[in-house]
């Protein structure tokens, strides 16, 4: 009697935070398709008359959104290009490497962590400046070159786990540190690598702070800034379209999301769960 | 040594090359140098005048800056309890073999992969006070007359808030979740054997193995409300009143509005120091409760 009631209790419980974790996105597709006038009606409607897609229409005329999703994918590829290499090489070093200041280095770089992007984006910003790089692509994009700390101590943990043995092997066969590197401890590591470049990937699809402060112009607006410009220069009101500019920037990082849950989930594990 | 034995020597530095490059430039680098600026006055386009304490003093005694500073206390310390205990709930319930359970896990983690922009548009247009969504349902499910929420000095924050943990629920959840996983069934048995309860066994089996990821989410959730500034940005621009600007977007403005670069990194050093003492009293507290088996 109390197992049945239980995992119904549990669905119950189940579809009601679906609700309120899903519902918000279905909202904001029918309110996409309504009418200018079918949105402001008390009670709302919860879905429009017929399906209409006028307001897709409406704000590619508004927007470049061509140029934008360019922009957003040079960007979000670019920089997930960047960090992979950079973070795969340093890690392999923190993983199987013995060298002076190894341990101060590590902490240094996860301690980097810490560190609100306010503090270093005024110096980096005046870098940028000195570069000729303001209202350029490469201002976001170089950037990722350099490495970061989550990207090295999530692949750093993920090398730790591959055994020894392949790498003796190979280095008895007189096979060199970087080829080892690149022809069998990369290839083993795709779970990791394929982590890493989603979270990178999605983190600059996202990113606002970075486009509002260096690129201006519009042929240089990435997709984030486009809707933050459209809300709040025209119509702050127009929620037709404004919702219909949010499908449409949500759109590809879902479909990305849903076809690499598994590596999203398990990244986030193994950055929980220490060694 | 030989020239093999000097590459050897030398390669470690040639893999973090870009690393080393990176902290000295962009973050550790530029902390020390965003320091320095602290200490100028400086539009950017005129050079920096030295003016030692000046910009750390003017903040003191500005009325703005201590509410920037209430403001943003006021939105982690309604933030991170509401996150973490929200996340260890739905990870709990998620936590189960029942069918169709990878789907509602997906469908809780959508918010997490969608841009802070898109989320922010969508609920702007929920918290709309006559038209939106949450005020319908509040009249019609309990008859209240729900507030203005972002036109609203007194719940223009909660409802920055309420977005917040909405939109990271997911991401410390699946954190919970593996935490959950990793805690061996024997005890579970053993405990029921013992004759504890559902709630003994949270309470005493779940919770302190489970300490370690909770001081991990801790940690990081609190990092990133400290942080909060797309939220902002986005539905309210710091108003009305001023009642949402927080640090970070305080930071942001004197940048990149008004030009003030020696202000903005004093504040941004003031957030930096709440940050560093906050980690840091975590990090000592965390003996007291924290059990790694």
């Amino acid at each position: 009697m109390a197992r049945p009631f239980r995992t119904v209790l549990r669905y119950l419980l189940l579809v009601l935070v679906a609700g309120l974790m899903v519902g918000p996105f279905l909202w904001m597709v029918s309110t996409s398709m309504m009418d200018q006038a079918d949105i402001f009606r008390s009670p709302p409607r919860w879905f429009p008359e017929r399906l209409n897609l006028k307001n897709y229409r409406a704000i590619m005329d508004l927007l470049p959104l061509g140029g934008m999703f360019l922009n957003s994918f040079t960007i979000a590829l670019s920089a997930t290009v960047g960090q992979v290499f950079s973070c795969a090489l340093a890690a392999y070093a923190f993983a199987r490497m013995k060298f002076r200041g190894h341990v101060v280095l590590y902490f240094v770089l996860l301690a980097t962590m810490m560190i609100p992007p306010q503090v270093t984006m005024i110096p980096v910003f005046l870098i940028m400046k000195a570069l000729g790089w303001i209202d350029t692509l490469y201002a976001l994009i170089v950037p990722a070159f350099f490495g970061g700390a989550f990207g090295t101590f999530l692949l750093r943990q993920f090398f730790s786990t591959i055994p020894m043995d392949l790498e003796d092997a190979a280095r008895i066969d007189g096979c060199g540190r970087f080829r080892i590197f690149w022809r069998i401890v990369l290839p083993l590591s795709r779970p990791a690598l394929v982590t890493l470049a989603l979270f990178t990937f999605m983190a600059y699809w996202n990113d606002l702070l970075g486009p509002v402060i260096y690129l201006s112009s519009v042929g240089k607006a990435t997709l984030t800034i486009g809707l933050a410009n459209l809300q709040s220069d025209v119509m702050i009101t127009r929620y037709d379209l404004l919702m219909a500019g949010s499908v449409l920037s949500v759109l590809p990082i879902l479909i990305l999301f849903i076809a690499g849950q598994r590596w999203f989930v398990r990244g986030i594990a193994m950055t929980g769960l220490k060694e | 040594m030989t020239r093999a034995g000097i590459f050897r020597a030398f390669e470690p530095y040639l893999y973090l090359f870009p690393t080393l490059i990176g902290l000295l430039l962009f973050s550790a680098g530029a902390v020390a140098a965003s320091f320095l600026v602290s200490f100028t006055q400086w539009d950017i386009i005129s050079p920096p005048e030295w003016k030692w304490f000046d910009n750390y003093v003017d903040l003191w005694r500005s009325d703005l800056f201590w509410e920037v500073v209430r403001n943003t206390l006021a939105f982690v310390a309604l933030a991170v309890p509401l996150s973490v205990s929200a996340a260890l709930a739905l990870a709990l319930l998620v936590n189960t073999g029942v069918r169709g359970i990878t789907v509602f896990r997906t469908a809780y983690f959508l918010p997490v992969v969608s841009s802070m922009i898109a989320v922010a548009l969508i609920w702007s247009w929920i918290f709309n006070p006559q038209y939106g969504l949450l005020n319908y349902l509040l009249r019609v499910l309990f008859g209240v007359q729900g507030p203005a929420w972002l036109d609203d000095t007194r719940w223009a924050l909660p409802a920055m808030v309420i977005v917040t943990v909405w939109k990271g629920l997911g991401y410390s959840m699946v954190i919970f979740l593996a935490g959950l996983q990793s805690i061996p069934q024997d005890l579970y048995h053993a405990a029921t054997i013992d004759g504890a309860g559902a709630w003994k066994r949270f309470r005493h089996v779940t919770l302190p193995l489970l300490s370690p990821t909770t001081f991990f989410v801790l940690v990081i959730t609190m990092i990133n409300a400290f942080q909060v500034f797309e939220q902002t940005y986005v539905l309210t621009k710091g108003g009305p009143a001023n009642s949402t600007i927080t640090l970070s977007y305080y930071v942001y403005q004197n940048a990149f509005q008004f030009f003030q670069m020696g202000k903005a990194a004093a504040v941004a050093y003031v957030l930096f120091a709440f940050l560093f003492i906050v980690t840091l009293v975590q990090f000592r507290v965390q003996k007291r409760w924290v059990f790694y088996g």
